[in-house]
């Protein structure tokens, strides 16, 4: 089952120069397979942010090489990137970023028309059970309801990928719970890689892999031979 | 410096941009109030001081032949305080290198002394002396227009006598501020001229020993002048008086008047609004960046900052922006009222010009436009200084939006979810769109009030020149002669057609109003002139009756089968009713027409005729010129292909003048107005923009959502500018309508199309600019800050 989705080696990003340079990655090698769900954690600045954006072409790396599916993605330009974005990746950010104007399935729909072969948005919605919010506003829907709409919306492209940064960072443990069985399921169902950047130590028990990043650099990696479902977990 | 004012100048250096932009609309306010009424006044002060100055006289009129002794009656009647008896004559001219005639006036000047009234100013030289018959002044446009100099010469037809004369001075009168010629339509420096010569001399020339033809007084303050023109016209009525005139009947003072009313108006239509885009566009910016600042508002408050204080701080921000606005708009409108000014000099021809840089006009115009960006502020300010700290230093609630465009109706299916993210965001502050698009639209309205004067002349001139007027050149005689003096000018080289006619200065009366009216008697094959209805059909003249011109209709309340009452000014003032027939189409004065035959009767003078229109074959011209300069009984010719030129040129001159002005300004409008939305678009849905970056829409998607919305905004002004700038052109017709000339209202569709395309241009390249910014957009650090 092992085939690996994203093969990176010597990602080293570095921001400013001279005395204020800051080394937000330092070499980290990495592999992901398709189908794991990977739990990164560690303090604030240890780099985890900033390989999710690399790895997800919203950034780019200052050497190093991260292999998408045996492609490079380090000699992508922007327009190559814009196209990875659309065709491979999901993502879900700390605070949703629905767009206030449209509909629970409306800012579904916004991803499944741009899409190859998008799941219906209604579908995307039921995935996350709130099929019966679809014709709410953002502001009318609670903050783990937006941030499950959030989901819908990265997943119904049917991405290779979903990075999750911080996706719990702004809910209580009850919704928090729910997104993340939101998550696991698409993981378990669709086959999606997922990666999530978590400060919650406790997260770490759904991974099939957990990484703790420290300085710029993996320090330690896991191995959970028996991920729980999200609803065992509590915080 | 106080740490908030610091505040303040971080806030202005980081919205410099936007904040130019509203200094520029700003300046604009103030450049056009400072021109529009500096103008105004700098024309009106001159106009007074030379008047005054120079005696320019309150009434005015003309006889056949009345005796000097009549000076002491016209001097005695209550209110008048001087008055000036004189010889005032058409001449025709033969200048050096000239090869058509020109045409003039001859004035007298009274020997030995300076006259009472209408005084002239002398730029060079010196007047003509008494008892030197080949001495003349002439006036300065005359002169520079044949860079004529004191001690040049040229000759004139006087009283049938051609005569050498030798320029003795340049000179400006208050009579000739705007010198036009007969039957000119603009000011013609070269064809036409004002001439003085000593009493005496002229007396001696024209055989008017111990008499006069013409008089110009000057009255007490607070003097009747309707009772002083009535005891005028009792003194003078056996002498062939032709009515007494006041100066709304002298032509220049018209003109003048006509320029003043137009830049009253001016004044009226265009400051303002830039005064309500200033005041919209302030508002609009400052709202956003309290907003923006809401939390540090709250913060000011809760460490002990007042209300006042925190309020101030805004204000100053916009008082900065003002200031520069002010700065920009007080030097734009000097530039353009020196600018407007000289123009007015090529017109108007002063000894002076009074441009004051008048402190009250730049604190008026300053002080106005300071105000409407404050009460633009305010409600800004205000909303927010008003919130408890607590609830400042929270984000504001979510945007509620309306659930337009259900795309579950099938009828919405085919609208894109960027285009309902864009229509349902305009929809969701529709009081917002809709200044937006209103201040888009003054762009527009704008360039139609500006440009569709191309079109109310180009019509202009297609019906005067091409339609009404079909001669190529136009007659006077001295006096009525036989008809039978047409088979002489037929007999002149060159001349294929003569179709004589018969002009003569009446008074209409009708109910309570009255007005100064030339009839002219036309003959029924008539060819080379064509009346024109209201409906701009060709009508032949009337058997009986008389056709009036509209807007003498409207002034008289006339309608056709009405009688109105005829003073023939010319005939002993002997007053005859006669019907109107007919309404006509004309755009300059207030000519009304007759048959020839029934003129003539009414006139009871025989079959007579004192002009003529002539068809000329074009090779023959010089030669026709040449025997005209020796006909005696020919008073002037005017050249329509030459008037339609001259005309062409004038007024191209000008409205190309203020028609780039014009354009200028729309195009900070309408800079102004998109790029502030553009950017204050930009600021409130940086997140929106940057998730859809996100997902992996193109750069060119991303942007299309922000420009969707102001391409909407954008096509929507359009209708509504066209609208209100059709309403303005109207209203600049109004308000131009006087007895000397109206403009007619044509509006074609391509000025429609010309003033979109400048303000779409203007807003695509606003757009782009905001668009650079869209691109360079930094996705993760938009994304991860929380709202």
């Amino acid at each position: 089952m092992q085939k690996p989705i994203f093969e990176i080696s010597g990602l080293t990003k570095i921001y400013g120069s001279g005395e204020v340079e800051v080394r937000a990655l330092n070499g980290v090698d990495m592999t992901l397979y398709e189908g794991e769900m990977a739990v990164l954690l560690g303090p604030s600045g240890s780099g985890k942010s900033t390989l999710l954006n690399i790895v997800g072409g919203l950034d780019q790396a200052t050497s190093g090489k991260v292999l998408f599916d045996g492609r490079s993605l380090t000699a992508l330009n922007e327009r190559d990137l814009t196209r990875y974005r659309r065709e491979h990746v999901g993502f879900v950010f700390q605070f949703y970023n629905l767009i206030p104007s449209l509909t629970a399935r409306e800012n579904v729909a916004l991803v499944t028309e741009i899409a190859r072969a998008p799941m219906s948005p209604d579908e995307a919605l039921a995935m996350v059970n709130l099929s019966d919010r679809a014709t709410h506003f953002p502001a009318q829907l609670s903050g783990g309801e937006q941030q499950r709409i959030a989901i819908a919306r990265a997943i119904a492209k049917r991405p290779e990928v979903l990075l999750c940064d911080e996706p719990t960072g702004a809910l209580d443990s009850k919704t928090g719970i729910l997104v993340l069985e939101a998550l696991s399921t698409i993981n378990r169902e669709l086959g999606t890689t997922a990666a999530i950047i978590t400060h919650n130590v406790e997260i770490r028990e759904i991974a099939n892999r957990v990484f703790y990043f420290k300085d710029g650099k993996i320090e330690n990696m896991q191995v959970n031979d028996h991920p729980v479902s999200p609803s065992k977990v509590s915080w | 410096m106080r740490a908030l004012d610091k505040k303040l100048v971080y806030d202005l250096r980081r919205i410099w941009a936007q904040a130019l932009a509203i200094a520029l609309v700003m300046a604009c306010g103030v450049a056009t109030i400072i021109l529009s009424i500096g103008s105004y006044r700098s024309l009106e002060e001159t106009r007074s001081a030379f008047y005054e100055r120079y005696r320019f006289g309150s009434v005015f009129a003309s006889a056949v032949r009345a005796p000097l002794t009549l000076k002491e009656r016209i001097a005695s009647l209550p209110g008048v305080s001087a008055v000036e008896l004189r010889i005032m004559q058409p001449v025709l001219l033969d200048v050096p290198l000239m090869v058509e005639p020109a045409t003039g006036i001859v004035v007298s000047i009274p020997d030995h002394r300076e006259a009472l009234v209408n005084k002239v100013y002398i730029r060079q030289g010196r007047l003509p002396e008494s008892g030197r018959p080949d001495e003349v002044a002439v006036l300065e446009t005359f002169a520079d227009a044949h860079r004529f100099t004191p001690g040049d010469s040229f000759e004139a037809i006087i009283n049938g006598k051609k005569r050498k004369l030798t320029i003795v001075g340049t000179v400006l009168s208050p009579e000739f501020v705007y010198a036009i010629g007969p039957g000119d339509m603009v000011p013609d420096q070269k064809r036409f001229g004002v001439f003085y010569m000593s009493a005496s001399v002229l007396r001696g020339l024209y055989d008017m020993e111990g008499a006069f033809d013409d008089l110009s007084l000057t009255t007490l303050r607070n003097a009747d002048l309707k009772r002083i023109m009535e005891g005028l016209d009792n003194i003078l009525k056996p002498y062939g008086g032709s009515g007494a005139r006041s100066r709304e009947d002298q032509l220049s003072h018209a003109f003048l008047d006509n320029e003043l009313k137009e830049l009253r108006a001016m004044a009226m239509i265009i400051p303002p609004i830039f005064l309500f885009v200033s005041a919209f566009l302030v508002n609009m910016i400052l709202s956003r960046l309290i907003e923006l600042e809401r939390e540090q508002v709250g913060l000011l408050k809760a460490i002990g900052y007042t209300d006042v204080a925190v309020g101030w701080h805004y204000t100053k921000l916009v008082l900065a922006i003002g200031l520069v606005g002010m700065v920009i708009g007080v030097i734009a409108g000097q530039w353009l009222g020196l600018g407007l000014t000289r123009l007015y000099g090529r017109f108007f021809t002063f000894p002076f010009l009074i441009f004051r840089h008048s402190l009250d006009l730049f604190l008026l115009a300053t002080g106005v436009t300071m105000l409407a960006a404050i009460a633009g502020a305010a409600r800004a300010v205000y909303s927010t200084v008003r919130l408890p700290p607590a609830v400042a230093m929270q984000p504001p609630a979510p945007t509620q939006y309306r659930s337009l465009f259900d795309r579950s109706k099938r009828r919405f299916q085919r609208i894109s979810r960027r285009t309902i993210m864009s229509t349902r965001h305009l929809l969701r502050w529709p009081l917002r769109t809709f200044l937006t698009t209103l201040g888009t639209s003054l762009s527009v309205t704008l360039l139609v009030t500006a440009v569709f004067a191309f079109d109310s002349i180009d019509y202009m001139i297609d019906n005067i020149f091409f339609r009404t007027e079909r001669q190529d050149a136009s007659i006077s005689l001295v006096e009525a002669l036989p008809l039978d003096a047409q088979y002489s000018l037929r007999g002149l080289p060159g001349v294929k057609r003569v179709e004589p006619f018969r002009a003569t200065l009446t008074k209409f009366r009708h109910g309570e109003t009255e007005k100064r009216v030339p009839i002219v008697g036309i003959s029924n094959d008539s060819r080379l002139l064509q009346i024109l209805d209201v409906e701009q059909n060709p009508v032949k003249p009337p058997i009986t009756g008389l056709m009036v011109p509209e807007m003498l209709a409207k002034q008289l309340k006339l309608r056709p089968g009405d009688q109105v009452k005829v003073e023939l000014l010319e005939h002993n003032n002997r007053v005859v009713s006669v019907p109107v027939v007919g309404l006509v189409s004309s755009y300059v004065g207030l000519t009304s027409y007759m048959s020839l035959k029934s003129l003539n009767r009414l006139l009871r003078e025989g079959d007579r005729m004192n002009g003529a229109r002539i068809r000329i074959d074009a090779n023959s011209l010089p030669d026709l010129y040449q025997e005209i300069k020796q006909t005696p009984v020919i008073t002037s010719i005017a050249l329509l292909d030459v008037s339609l030129q001259k005309f062409r040129e004038t007024i191209r001159e000008n409205i190309t003048t203020m028609t780039t002005l014009y354009v200028v300004l729309a195009v900070i409008i309408t800079f102004g107005v998109i790029y502030n939305s553009a950017r204050i678009q930009l600021s409130e849905r940086a997140r929106e923009l940057a998730s859809l970056r996100v997902f992996g829409f193109t750069r060119g998607e991303v942007s299309s959502v922000l420009l969707a919305e102001l391409g909407i905004i954008t096509l929507l002004a359009q209708p509504l500018g066209w609208l209100l700038g059709y309403l303005f052109a109207w209203m600049v017709v109004k308000g131009f309508e006087s007895d000397l000339y109206r403009i007619p209202f044509v509006v074609n569709s391509e000025t429609f199309a010309n003033a979109s395309l400048v303000v779409i241009v203007a807003a695509v390249v606003s757009a782009l600019i905001v668009r650079r910014r869209i691109d360079r957009f930094d996705l993760v650090r938009v994304l991860k800050t929380r709202e």
